[in-house]
């Protein structure tokens, strides 16, 4: 049994007008894998940004309610957005990584961090890269600008960024969308030798991936969560109709 | 509405195809080969107008070359051309000119980089839409009124800062303010506006994602604009530093007004000639050998900028390549 990682209460959202997050209250387990799933535009990738307050840096963003991270709320006042950001990683749709080399990509992190020390950052570098499954790949070209990577290797590159900084938190909005089903399938596998040492939720379109993955799973439809629970209840028999809709394909 | 307009267009596309098939040139078909013939000749033009430019620099920029020699032209610093036993050295006025614009270039890039940051990182709506305006019309104005002001405004102040520095000094020559540091200052504004709106074009250009992976780690704004966007943005940047050191190098008609225009060694308290500026100021009167070194003049003026625009780009591009 994990304890819990992330707890919100009565989390709400707003665009502007727009009521994009209605009293979203979830409980995420620590060192498991959440997915959030729905259709496009449920709140589900706002619901991903408002645990490392991503949403922050959109304008017109009102937000009311509680995240706590370990018990803690951070949109309180006061809260170090830097030593938040550092707890709760984030991985991105489209890989992206920076116009530097492999290594520098990797010891972005905690360079920002003010880590100075070589032997240190290569020490951070090989590990990160490891544990994201690509030091095989990238060891003897490191130096080589990361864009020459491929788009699956630039994912996992990605990943590996993200974990320099020793998160205990990995954010991931629909990681795999745009890679092809062999890099998708490395992934999926890095995903769960990744649960065992972090908390990892992943925002999927794809409801095999969830299923393949997925601890838990949460439904998301209009800004509000339809049902949550093990996604292994969800997916044999989820309690409401709209969730059994969209899982089944005929929804959304 | 629009599907049935989407429809119209549909059947009309239909009805062309089908006449075509039938052999006959339809109108459209006609004006397609037509506008395709204008367009090549349009482009045609410009490769053509590079090549009888190329062509006619070398052809009258050699003849000095070849009469006096490469050493004599190119190496020799003095320059008489006027006189009874004339002599035509350019050295000095190649090196004002290559000063005048590394220091316009190293004064002005800068503060164009950080201008185009504030514009497309940091400034708020309503004080970019006062500073990009402002920015806008400055690459307006035209580069001799640059040269007016300069005369009015710089000039004098700099003749001040000279009578200081230089109080007692028994070799200065005293320019009244005329020099390479007032032509360096003058440059240095009128490439700003060039190098900041393509620089904020390149950093506009930068994925948002990059942006937010970067903070996303835990960087500042900051730490974001320097150390992810500002190298993303890169090989825009060159582009515009490039177009910078070809407007500064370029430049006659401002440098003219503010520079002195005597030849000298190229120190910033010096009156300086440039290679532009000689062209100006000599060409009215030049005739005979005079003439065909000034000429050579152009050619090396064109000789800068096409190696600034082939070799700038190569080696500050260069580095990190796909």
């Amino acid at each position: 049994m994990n304890g819990i990682k992330i707890e919100t209460t009565d989390l709400n959202l707003y665009y502007g007008n727009h009521h994009a997050l209605k009293a979203v209250t979830m409980d995420i387990r620590a060192d498991a894998v959440t997915a959030l799933i729905g259709p496009s535009g449920c709140g589900k990738s706002t619901f991903l940004k408002a645990l490392n307050r991503m949403n922050d840096l959109t304008k017109g963003v009102r937000i009311t309610g509680r995240v706590r991270l370990d018990g803690v709320d951070i949109y309180a006042s006061g809260v170090d957005m830097t030593a938040l950001r550092r707890r709760v990683g984030m991985v991105f749709q489209q890989p992206n990584p920076f116009p530097m080399s492999i290594y520098d990509n990797i010891a972005y992190g905690p360079r920002i961090h003010g880590e100075k020390s070589r032997a240190r950052l290569d020490a951070v570098v090989e590990r990160s890269l490891r544990r994201a499954a690509i030091w095989e790949e990238t060891k003897d070209r490191l130096k080589k600008p990361a864009a020459g990577l491929s788009g699956g290797q630039q994912q996992r590159l990605c990943i590996a960024r993200a974990l320099a900084v020793e998160p205990e938190v990995l954010l991931m909005d629909e990681p795999t969308s745009a890679l092809d089903p062999a890099s998708t399938l490395k992934i999926e596998e890095l995903l769960l030798q990744l649960k065992r040492s972090y908390t990892v939720v992943i925002v999927t379109h794809n409801m095999q991936q969830a299923a393949r993955v997925a601890d838990d799973t949460a439904f998301f439809l209009a800004g509000e969560v339809i049902e949550k629970g093990r996604t292994k209840r969800l997916f044999s028999g989820a309690q409401d109709t709209r969730t059994r809709d969209y899982i089944a394909g005929r929804y959304g | 509405m629009d599907i049935r307009l989407q429809q119209a267009d549909y059947n009309r596309a239909q009805g062309e195809a089908s006449m075509s098939l039938t052999g006959k040139r339809s109108h459209t078909q006609r004006i397609e080969v037509l506008a395709e013939s204008v367009f090549t000749v349009c482009a045609f033009f410009a490769v053509f107008a590079v090549f009888a430019i190329t062509l006619y620099m070398i052809a009258n920029g050699v003849p000095a070359i070849c009469r006096l020699g490469v050493r004599e032209i190119l190496f020799s610093s003095v320059w008489k051309p006027t006189a009874a036993d004339p002599s035509f050295g350019i050295l000095y006025v190649i090196l004002s000119s290559v000063a005048g614009t590394a220091l316009a270039v190293l004064l002005g890039v800068p503060a164009a980089l950080l201008t185009a940051v504030f514009l497309a990182e940091v400034a708020p709506r309503p004080l970019a839409a006062v500073v990009r305006p402002a920015v806008e019309l400055l690459a307006g104005i035209p580069s001799v009124v640059y040269g007016l002001l300069g005369m009015l405004i710089l000039n004098p102040l700099m003749y001040r800062l000279e009578q200081r520095l230089f109080r007692g000094s028994g070799t200065h020559q005293f320019t009244g303010g005329a020099n390479l540091l007032s032509a360096a200052l003058v440059l240095a504004v009128m490439i700003l506006p060039t190098v900041i709106s393509v620089s904020e074009t390149a950093l506009r250009a930068v994925p948002e994602q990059l942006r937010a992976s970067s903070m996303a780690l835990g960087a500042s704004r900051i730490q974001t604009i320097f150390r992810v966007v500002l190298p993303a943005a890169r090989p825009g940047i060159v582009t515009a530093v490039v177009l910078g050191v070809g407007r500064a190098m370029g430049e006659a008609m401002a440098v003219n007004l503010v520079s002195g225009g005597s030849v000298n060694v190229p120190l910033p308290f010096s009156s300086v000639r440039f290679l532009t500026t000689a062209l100006v100021s000599e060409m009215g009167y030049a005739e005979g050998l005079h003439r065909q070194a000034l000429f050579t003049i152009g050619l090396v003026l064109f000789g800068f900028i096409m190696i600034v625009n082939i070799l700038l780009h190569r080696i500050l591009r260069g580095a990190d390549g796909p």
